[in-house]
């Protein structure tokens, strides 16, 4: 049977990661693959994965019934995809789309943080990681909300 | 014998030949000199003073290619009466030119070294000379990168160029904005997120960086994480330049005149006063 271990390890976010919190991870994770266009999550719709990207582009897209969908934000290999699974209601607030084929690890969110919960150590840890992602992601949409090529 | 020195105050009449609509309110001028002129020689980040007749005069970056003098080109944002005045030139129709002013971008020193480019916005005009130099003398370079950030795709400059630029084999072209439709292929995001996508060797590698000042500070501060040294980080202070031969003082900056001391400044030159709020 095929472990994803390895693949799991060589993904940016889970690089590092002691061996044997790398194998509780990989157990809640399975491979994805996604064709160009289809979504990888909706928003409003129950936040079951967190999708870390392995090959490929994602749109991050916001619907509006005047313009249609708009593109966010654009992710690629070795990021990640899912704000929201550490907090309630733990919803996906944007669409997600692949643009291209893409190859994800998806992460089983309720698997995961009950393994967390049991291992205070790996939740540490993934939540060090994730505030770093999502610091990354404030100072990105902080920078786009101020219009700075207009200033 | 005496020789008279042109007066550097006395705008020069160029003709327009062709304007081109680049985005909703920009336009670029192709413009030829007087009857008999041997064409305009400039330095690549170099700007001139444009006289719309009557209404007024404006500090403008060139933005043509420095190897092919005898068409002047300069891209003009519509934002004022003047750049309204000379965006609204019919071909035919003359405007004032004087120049060309200012410190170029230092393409012959970057030889030997591998080149990031960034701009922002309007800010890839002034630097398009210097990728036209950068491409005419690839050979001279290491690794060549292009990191450009606007609000939307209708705001790109240079489209068209862009496209021909990134699909060859020598540069690599990184296009960024803010906000998009679904037919956009390329990133969405800031500038900033782009540099450390690109490749290059922080220790021989010249950045030219020009854009919006907020865009600058973070852009600097990115490239400054990555390695680079301040003196090998260029940065075009444009920003309101009158006479454009440092009399008036109008583009006083600290100790520098914008429009003799630079625009083109090492990072290093200006840090003391590169966010300083007083000036």
């Amino acid at each position: 049977m095929e472990t994803l271990e390895p693949i799991v390890a060589g993904h940016p976010f889970f690089r590092g990661l002691d061996p044997r919190y790398l194998q509780m991870v990989a157990t809640c994770a399975s491979r994805v693959n996604f064709s160009a266009g289809q979504l990888l999550c909706r928003a409003e719709e129950e936040a079951r994965q967190f999708f870390a990207i392995l090959h490929g582009r994602v749109a991050v897209e916001i619907f509006s019934a005047r313009r249609g969908p708009v593109t966010l934000q654009m992710l690629g290999e070795g990021e990640v995809l899912g704000w929201l699974w550490f907090d309630k209601p733990y919803h996906w607030h944007f669409d997600a789309r692949a643009l291209e084929i893409t190859r994800v690890i998806s992460l089983d969110v309720k698997a995961l943080m009950e393994t967390c919960e049991k291992n205070p150590d790996l939740g540490y840890e993934l939540l060090k990681r994730y505030a770093h992602a999502l610091a990354v992601q404030f100072r990105v949409a902080r920078l786009q909300l101020m219009d700075m090529y207009g200033t | 014998m005496i020789t008279k020195t042109p007066d550097p105050m006395l705008p020069t009449p160029w003709v327009v030949q062709r304007v081109r609509r680049e985005t909703a309110d920009t336009y670029t001028l192709e413009l030829a000199g007087p009857r008999g002129a041997a064409g305009f020689a400039f330095a690549p980040g170099q700007f001139n003073m444009l006289y719309a007749f009557g209404v007024g005069e404006v500090p403008i970056s060139i933005s043509g290619d420095p190897e092919r003098p005898e068409t002047l080109m300069h891209t003009i944002r519509d934002v004022g009466s003047v750049t309204h005045a000379i965006c609204g030139l019919k071909k035919g129709e003359a405007l004032g030119v004087r120049g060309p002013y200012g410190t170029p971008w230092p393409v012959a020193e970057a030889a030997g070294s591998d080149v990031v480019v960034v701009a922002g916005g309007l800010g890839l005009a002034p630097l398009r000379p210097a990728i036209y130099h950068l491409l005419n003398h690839r050979a001279d370079y290491g690794a060549l990168e292009l990191i450009y950030g606007a609000r939307t795709p209708g705001d790109l400059l240079y489209r068209r160029e862009l496209e021909r630029w990134r699909g060859r084999f020598d540069i690599r072209v990184h296009v960024t904005v803010d906000s998009a439709g679904p037919d956009w292929r390329a990133n969405v995001g800031v500038v900033t997120d782009l540099i450390a996508r690109a490749r290059f060797d922080p220790e021989h590698t010249l950045a030219l960086v020009c854009g919006p000042g907020i865009m600058m500070r973070f852009t600097v501060r990115e490239l400054l994480a990555q390695g680079l040294k301040p003196h090998r980080i260029l940065v075009s202070m444009e920003r309101n330049m009158k006479c454009g031969i440092g009399l008036c003082g109008h583009c006083q900056w600290g100790p520098f005149f914008i429009c003799k001391d630079g625009p083109v400044f090492t990072f290093e030159r200006i840090q003391d006063w590169f966010d300083r709020r007083e000036v």
